[in-house]
């Protein structure tokens, strides 16, 4: 293609007019292939590639970019705190629910409840007690009933409480 | 053959080759100051990168108070590339209206809005004040403690002009404060309503250059000048520059990548320090140094009265400027230029040394 | 027969002779104009309350006899106000009757202002009734008067005293509030106050021996701060310690019962460690011994170890055969490590994270560090390095987790420059190969063009 540009460019320097290939005399002679000279083919090599290459390192990107991360969402609104397998009944556990942390429990009666874990208080992170069937604040002796509620010591108000699920084997918790 | 065969056949039916011929045709004059011709260009790209990388960061931004700094947190931590992204959009915007800026000022200079011009420029006009457009609603988007109350201070500026300064604040904002209301407004501002806008604005301004074909400064005028033709040389020069351009995005995209900032808190006292991005700056200070009251008005107003008279004065410059040929007169334009140029850089730098 | 009451009493029949004196015509004059206006004003009020001669006579008497008419005025805002009681259901006598002997008659229960000595008893008249309690505020104790008794300030009282604190030095005798109501003077913010008004006096503590500092200790203290500051209201002030109505001293030996009513692991590992033997044999005040009474201070990491600050040497010889010296210089050594390990891989996760990198499951795993050495900071009041060492350790093992998640993510960030080099050697080399291509292509045009 760019041979006939070129020579179209060549000619229309020369006679000044306009030129269309398909009644030029010299068709045969415009379209025969070229011998490029070694450099000249070099360098049309060398920019191939690069482009080439180029092109990739802009694309490689992009396409990683559009295709979903392992962790879909930004806000985590809901959570896989652990699995109904390995959590006993009367027992508690800490998991992860955003940046904050969350007091998985299942009571003794085998119900699943989740709550935040972090008291009302002054922010420590509270327990499951198994023998009193309570949630416990060890830095001020802070009490919490198996709803949240605040019975005893100094915590101001009851512990959020969150949404339990089970989808299989996985304890799903999503906020209220 | 078969290449040729392809061509004709979309030639019959969308006539490329007479677009082709009018391409071919297009020559750009070789001067001293031909150098300045690529500005144009390299604005076109950047703003085509900001499509783009705006375009990639649209499938995981949330235009919402609650999620819009989470998600630019997403994006910058656990989407692949996601960095990337989104430091080349921040840098390629500050590239992008400075070169707008280098444009426009070449153009001036080069006065090459005269007769038959002078629509170009206008809509060149234009098209700068809806990139400080785009610059200041993007800047909103992340919704962080900086942009948060950059946003107030100049939603806050644009309440102080007279009459139709409060209409104004509250469509700005979207209600009396800056709330997610106005981050949701900010946003359809920016993908939507400037960009259509833009798409416009650069479509008449492009075809117009085509049709006028490039000026020349003054002095060059009638003389005979060697010419280069578009495509493909100076088409590939053009592509010199772009090439590049994404290396130096690149570069700044991972060598000094986009701040995240903290999350905007309406109840928290500004942080220290604040100010707008720098092609705001100038103004900014230049208030700053305005007395309370000049001549029983409020100096604010003034100052923001001064800049809208400047404004306009500027986007009417083609029609001020009508002397072609008069010695005095294109001085003082040069002039006021310089006197400008030079009041913007050193505003800008009087705000960043403070 | 109302105003002709008053008007008499004001205007001549009193029981003290009395020469004529103008500002008594006047108040003459101006009761008996009064007195007539009365009946238009509170007709309608008059005939629908009950009758109060009390109040009636007293609320006259604010120019007269200001004492005598305050309480008028401070009764309304009072709790036993709002109960519908009056003067008499404390003080007796007869609300009924317009003349003042007659209303005031001991024939009739008045007993007027009680002494000292007999205030608990009556407020004890209704307060240590079930009865009568049960009718208006069923949840209330009425135990306080027995509970007084026992404290110090009741023992006082009854050897004679007439200074010591009884009900209404705290309570207050006419405006007394409910104890959540935040203007009484026993509310949780406002306790401390009311026992420095004696507690603080100089003066009036010299007779009894007794310091005068408590107050200003305790309001430099972490719990003045936490009430004041924090509007924490479940922080201790003096009767959470002293108790309410039986206020004394906790006992030396129940000093740390006290404080582990909130502190309750420090208590009970204290209650199972060697110290508690030791203190309770020399005398010490278990707790207070090293955090003090009232001034207690937030604890700092220095109390413990063998340093110049630390209180462990103040029993403790420097010798290699004490145990406690060398018990004491170790727990400090291993939570000094464990505090240096957490803030080295705090610094790392931070460095990262404002390298841009997501590091956010770190930095909340550290936090268990944290956790840790919050809990060794608990568990030294066993005074085992045994049991420091059960959380330590573990700490330490996370703080590392942590440090070398920093340094991944530092990693990572460093591979996306070389990534850049990379990238920017092919463009740099694609733009110098296109202005190449144009150079030739230019070459050859100015070739073929002669």
């Amino acid at each position: 293609m760019t041979r006939i540009v070129e020579h179209q460019a060549e000619v229309e320097r020369h006679t000044g007019k306009d030129h269309e290939c398909a009644n030029c005399p010299n068709r045969a002679a415009a379209l025969a292939p070229v011998e490029l000279n070694g450099r000249r083919r070099f360098l049309n090599y060398l920019l191939g590639t690069s482009l080439g290459a180029t092109l990739v390192a802009i694309l490689y990107p992009i396409l990683k970019f559009i295709t979903p991360p392992e962790v879909i969402e930004a806000t985590q609104s809901s959570v896989v705190a652990g699995k109904v397998s390995e959590l006993a009944a009367n027992s508690g556990k800490i998991f992860k629910f955003g940046n904050k942390p969350g007091l998985l429990i299942r009571t003794a009666s085998g119900e699943l409840k989740a709550f935040s874990a972090t008291c009302t208080h002054l922010d420590c992170i509270v327990q499951y007690q198994p023998e009193e069937k309570r949630i416990w604040c060890a830095c001020h002796n802070g009490q919490y009933n198996l709803n949240g509620q605040n019975t005893g010591g100094p915590p101001p108000r009851p512990l959020e409480e969150y949404v339990v699920n089970t989808r299989g084997d996985e304890i799903v918790v999503s906020k209220a | 053959m078969k290449a040729d065969t392809i061509t004709a056949w979309f030639d019959e039916r969308l006539a490329i080759s007479s677009a082709a011929k009018v391409a071919r045709k297009k020559e750009v004059p070789i001067h001293r100051h031909t150098i300045w011709y690529y500005f144009g260009g390299m604005t076109l790209f950047l703003f085509t990168v900001q499509v783009v990388t705006g375009i990639l960061l649209l499938l995981y931004y949330r235009p919402s108070a609650e999620n819009a700094f989470e998600s630019v947190q997403f994006i910058m931590t656990e989407v692949q590339f996601g960095w990337l992204i989104r430091s080349v959009h921040s840098w390629s915007a500050n590239l992008l209206i400075a070169t707008l800026f280098v444009h426009m000022f070449s153009v001036f200079f080069m006065r090459a809005y005269r007769k038959p011009r002078e629509v170009t420029w206008v809509t060149g006009v234009l098209l700068m004040f809806i990139a400080l457009g785009f610059g200041f609603s993007g800047y909103l988007l992340p919704w962080n403690k900086l942009s948060f109350f950059a946003t107030k201070v100049g939603t806050e500026i644009a309440g102080v002009i007279p009459v139709i300064g409060k209409p104004v604040l509250k469509f700005l904002r979207g209600g009396e404060d800056v709330t997610g209301a106005t981050l949701t407004r900010f946003f359809g501002f920016h993908v939507a309503v400037l960009p259509a806008i833009t798409t416009v604005l650069i479509a008449i301004h492009l075809l117009l250059v085509q049709l006028h074909g490039m000026s020349v400064p003054p002095k060059y005028e009638g003389k005979d000048l060697r010419r280069m033709k578009f495509f493909p040389n100076f088409f590939m020069r053009d592509l010199v520059g772009w090439i590049l351009a994404v290396g130096v995005l690149a570069a700044l995209a991972a060598l000094f990548p986009w701040e995240l900032g903290e999350k905007a808190d309406a109840f928290a006292p500004a942080p220290a320090g604040i100010r707008p991005e720098w092609y705001f700056l100038f103004m900014f200070e230049t208030l700053k140094l305005i007395p309370p009251k000049i001549l029983g008005f409020d100096g604010e107003v003034i100052g923001i009265l001064a800049f809208a008279a400047g404004g306009l004065v500027w986007l009417l410059v083609p029609f001020i400027d009508r002397a072609n040929g008069e010695q005095k007169r294109r001085k003082i334009f040069i002039l006021f230029g310089l006197v400008v140029v030079l009041y913007i850089v050193v505003m800008t730098l009087v705000g960043y040394l403070k | 027969m109302n105003q002709r009451s008053i008007q008499s009493q004001a205007c001549g029949a009193s029981e003290e002779p009395r020469g004529f004196s103008l500002i008594r015509a006047i108040k003459c004059v101006a009761v008996i104009g009064l007195a007539l206006l009365v009946p238009f004003f509170t007709h309608g009020a008059a005939s629908a309350e009950k009758k109060d001669s009390c109040v009636e006579c007293h609320s006259q008497m604010a120019d007269a006899a200001p004492a005598i008419a305050a309480p008028v005025e401070q009764m309304k805002g009072d709790v036993h106000s709002s109960h519908g009681f009056s003067c008499v259901d404390c003080h007796g006598g007869d609300a009924g009757a317009d003349d003042m002997t007659e209303a005031m008659s001991r024939a009739k229960g008045f007993v007027g202002k009680p002494e000292p000595k007999a205030v608990p008893a009556f407020c004890g008249k209704c307060h240590s009734n079930a009865e009568q309690m049960k009718k208006f505020a069923p949840a209330l104790r009425i135990d306080q008067e027995r509970e007084y008794r026992t404290s110090v300030h009741g023992k006082l009282l009854e050897q004679g005293d007439r200074n010591v604190a009884t009900c209404i030095s705290c309570h207050g005798s006419h405006g007394v509030r409910a104890v959540n109501d935040p203007l009484s003077a026993v509310y949780p913010l406002n306790v401390a106050e009311t026992c420095s008004k004696c507690h603080a006096n100089a003066d009036y503590m010299k007779s009894y021996n007794i310091e005068h500092d408590q107050y200003e200790k305790y309001k430099s203290s972490v719990h003045a701060k936490a009430l004041y500051e924090k509007q924490d209201l479940s922080a201790p002030t003096c009767n959470d310690c002293h108790g309410n109505h039986g206020a004394a001293p906790p006992g030396i030996a129940s000093v740390s019962n006290v404080c582990g009513q909130c502190h309750a692991r420090q208590s009970t590992l204290f209650a199972q460690s060697p110290h508690k033997a030791a203190f309770d044999a020399v005398g010490f005040g278990e707790c207070i011994e090293c955090h003090s009474n009232h001034d207690i201070a937030q604890p700092s990491d220095e109390m413990i170890g063998v340093g110049e600050k630390s209180v462990c040497i103040l029993c403790h010889d420097a010798r290699e055969d004490n145990k406690g010296y060398v018990a004491a210089r170790q727990m400090r050594a291993r939570m000094d490590e464990l505090a240096a390990s957490i803030k080295s891989a705090s610094d790392i996760l931070t460095k990262a994270e404002r390298a841009g990198m997501e590091v956010s499951r770190p930095k909340f795993e550290l936090n268990e560090a944290r956790d840790a050495l919050t809990h060794a900071r608990v568990l030294i009041h066993s005074f085992s390095t045994d049991e420091v060492e059960k959380v330590i350790k573990p700490g330490l093992d996370i703080a590392a987790k942590g440090e070398s998640a920093g340094l991944a993510a530092l990693d990572e960030w460093s591979y996306r420059r070389k990534g850049l080099a990379a990238s920017l050697f092919f463009i740099l080399f694609l733009a110098a190969l296109v202005y190449l291509k144009v150079r030739q292509i230019e070459n050859k045009q100015r070739g073929s063009n002669g």
